[in-house]
């Protein structure tokens, strides 16, 4: 359907007056809905109540007895324009300079950190409206993230090539230096993560001979603000060319949509044998990774009856084991397992809790986690109200099922490889 | 693993993060365990460069504490860029693995000097060592601690230097008498002011500010949806009465979804 609203002036007209003898008639036809009175067979107006007004554009019913405003075909495209907020889409053809930023795009994609630099780097670049720089996102590796425009990027660079997938700093630090050359960039931002943008900053800072502000966290009026002393102190000083900056340095993003147009690719010169190679990922035991951060939990609660079961999923489904106050108590599990507040603060991407009914100082210890599945027998217990996922069986059961289908699934993909 | 390879492991004056005295700083400290646990103490050369008060000297012993004879202080002013210092010192003792703490405790910490002592001399630098599994005449194999406790297998080609954060072994203990009876050898080199850093303001750490939650919407009916609901919404699938296959299997596809079965 076309967005462009079609108005008829006879028609509104008619509708704005309620003793036009077409007034029902139309009114009919523009809500699409019944009418609202008519004359009943012994002479008794009817009247159907539901029948009056129209459907908002929030989705709630208004009645405008001035006839000013009728809902129509115009509201159901007003309701699709409202779920989401619209972004004023920005585009920069002849910036008078650039802001490089280097992402760590972990698993292909922006992290909440890349954002907030790439935040940081927007009000560096839109500072001078006179003069509006650029945000140039330098990428390696793979990337499938659609959302480069959204967070503030109006070029993109990517290095896409076999050399970089693998830990590669020096390749990456030739590239970063090539990228200097065209871009010739007023500032140079990275996250200061470790091995991402924390480790390349500083290789690059050394190669370009630039004294870089690290543990950035606030720039203000040309000076910035960064940790120094192991975080003990602040040290604000002129805002130098390279940046490392802290998660939360600047807000992100989120009122416009830049372009994040394709840059012309930077010839690299071959690929040189480097001091450092990539040996690959060696396989860790899971119940050797501290608590606090480890990727995936098991956890056991006093609802657990089958502990040699439990202990078995855990190294079936290769997660580290945790356990609830309760369940160390009893002495079913070391205290080092220990999670919540009395215990270890978790920091796990997915978190499985196996009969934890969710005492207060357990959920507070999960509270960074970012999937939840509670697996338990009584429905209303706190933990079900916390999970994004809530089975509510017999846990033996379930961690039975659920080894049998892992293995299952293992089986499948090594037959695939 | 040949035990002629020679190692330097630069240290630093720490900062006890309470009591603010002055201490070994805790990766510089596991810098030196792990070149003593890949080999004979003899083999290990302390570096310092800084100033030889009195108070730091207390704590630079308590590397010799751990097991080593001596340790060489370069003698630097406060103040000082350290970095032309060690430089000089490295090309004169050529060992092949230069291990130091990922940051300092004091000063400005930035991180940098094993990236321009790398850059200066033209070695290979690695980060976030965990260990060193085996060393050759011209290369070492080494894990380097990646987030989540994963580990990855590095070959770099020596000399190299290696920095060393939270995850490698913790330091052993340092014996006062050990401590007390080492020797510490004061080198003069040149120095170079560091002019830039006097100019900064340097003040303790404010607390940074808790980010707003922003709401952006477009009507006032979804801005107060948004203000009046519950910070933890109930949005969760709940799944009961059915067969426990049923159940792990949805348990299983968020399992994957999320990528954590390996």
């Amino acid at each position: 359907m076309s967005d462009i609203v079609r108005r008829d002036p006879r028609v509104e007209w008619i509708a704005r007056n309620r003793l036009h003898p077409e007034h029902e008639v139309v009114m009919a036809a523009r809500s699409g809905a019944r009418v609202a009175h008519w004359m009943g067979p012994n002479g008794v107006m009817r009247r159907d109540p539901h029948a009056i007004g129209f459907i908002g554009p929030n989705g709630l019913r208004r009645i405008d007895r001035s006839g000013a405003q009728v809902g129509g075909a115009g509201a159901a495209v007003r309701r699709t324009q409202a779920a989401e907020p619209t972004r004023r889409i920005v585009s920069i053809e002849a910036p008078a300079f650039f802001i490089a930023v280097v992402a760590d795009m972990p698993g292909g994609r922006l992290s909440a950190h890349d954002r907030d630099v790439l935040g940081l780097a927007r009000q560096l670049a839109d500072a001078d409206p006179k003069a509006q720089g650029a945000v140039a996102l330098i990428l390696f590796g793979e990337q499938r993230d659609e959302s480069l425009g959204d967070a503030g990027a109006d070029r993109v660079m990517a290095f896409a090539d076999a050399r970089f997938d693998a830990y590669s700093p020096e390749a990456r630090l030739a590239a970063l230096v090539a990228a200097e050359q065209t871009l010739q960039p007023r500032h140079w931002l990275f996250p200061d993560s470790t091995l991402g943008g924390a480790e390349l900053g500083r290789r690059l800072a050394a190669r370009l001979k630039e004294r870089p502000a690290v543990q950035l966290w606030q720039v203000a009026a040309g000076q910035c603000t960064g940790r120094g002393a192991a975080g003990t102190t602040d040290i604000t000083r002129p805002l130098p060319r390279i940046v490392l900056a802290l998660p939360e340095c600047a807000d992100p993003v989120s009122d416009t949509r830049h372009a994040a147009a394709a840059m012309d690719e930077v010839r690299l010169a071959a690929a040189s044998p480097g001091c450092i190679e990539d040996l690959g990922a060696v396989a860790v035991d899971p119940a050797g990774v501290a608590l606090a951060e480890a990727e995936f939990i098991l956890s056991a609660g006093n609802g657990i009856r089958d502990w040699d079961g439990f202990h078995r999923a855990a190294e079936v489904l290769g997660a580290t084991e945790g356990a609830s106050r309760v369940a160390v108590d009893n002495g079913h599990m070391p205290r080092h397992r220990q999670v919540g507040a009395t215990g270890t603060w978790v920091t796990a991407r997915v978190y499985v809790a196996v009969g934890i009914s969710g005492a207060v100082q357990h959920l507070q210890g999960i509270q960074q986690c970012d999937k939840v599945v509670a697996i338990n027998t009584d429905p209303g217990c706190d933990m079900v109200k916390r999970a994004d996922l809530a089975v509510i069986a017999d846990s033996s059961e379930v961690l039975a099922a659920l080894m049998g289908q892992v293995e299952q699934f293992r089986g499948e993909q090594r037959h695939a490889a | 693993m040949q035990r002629e390879v020679r190692f330097a492991a630069l240290v630093s004056v720490g900062r006890h993060p309470i009591t603010g005295r002055a201490r070994r700083a805790e990766y510089d400290a596991r810098a030196v365990e792990l070149a003593l646990s890949s080999t004979d103490a003899a083999q290990v050369s302390l570096i310092h460069a800084g100033e030889d008060a009195s108070e730091s000297l207390g704590a630079l012993r308590s590397y010799i504490g751990m097991g080593l004879a001596s340790l060489d202080l370069l003698r630097q002013p406060p103040g000082a860029d350290v970095v032309p210092a060690l430089e000089a010192r490295l090309r004169e003792l050529a060992p092949q693995v230069v291990l130091c703490g990922a940051r300092s405790e004091t000063g400005e910490a930035s991180g940098m000097l094993p990236f321009l002592l790398a850059e200066r001399l033209g070695w290979p630098v690695v980060s976030g060592l965990a260990a060193i599994e085996s060393i050759d005449a011209d290369s070492m194999t080494v894990l380097q601690a990646l987030p989540r406790g994963q580990r990855r297998r590095l070959k770099v080609r020596l000399p190299a230097i290696a920095t060393v954060d939270a995850a490698a072994k913790s330091a052993r203990q340092s014996a006062l008498g050990p401590a007390r009876r080492g020797a510490i050898r004061l080198i003069e080199e040149a120095v170079v002011e560091d002019t830039a850093a006097a100019t900064w303001s340097v003040a303790p750490a404010r607390k940074r500010p808790k980010r707003l939650k922003i709401i952006k919407a477009a009507s006032a009916r979804d801005r107060f949806k948004a203000a009046a609901a519950k910070a933890e919404g109930g949005g969760g699938q709940v799944i009961s009465g059915v067969p426990a296959d049923a159940a792990a299997q949805v348990v299983l596809k968020l399992l994957r979804e999320e990528g954590v079965l390996r």
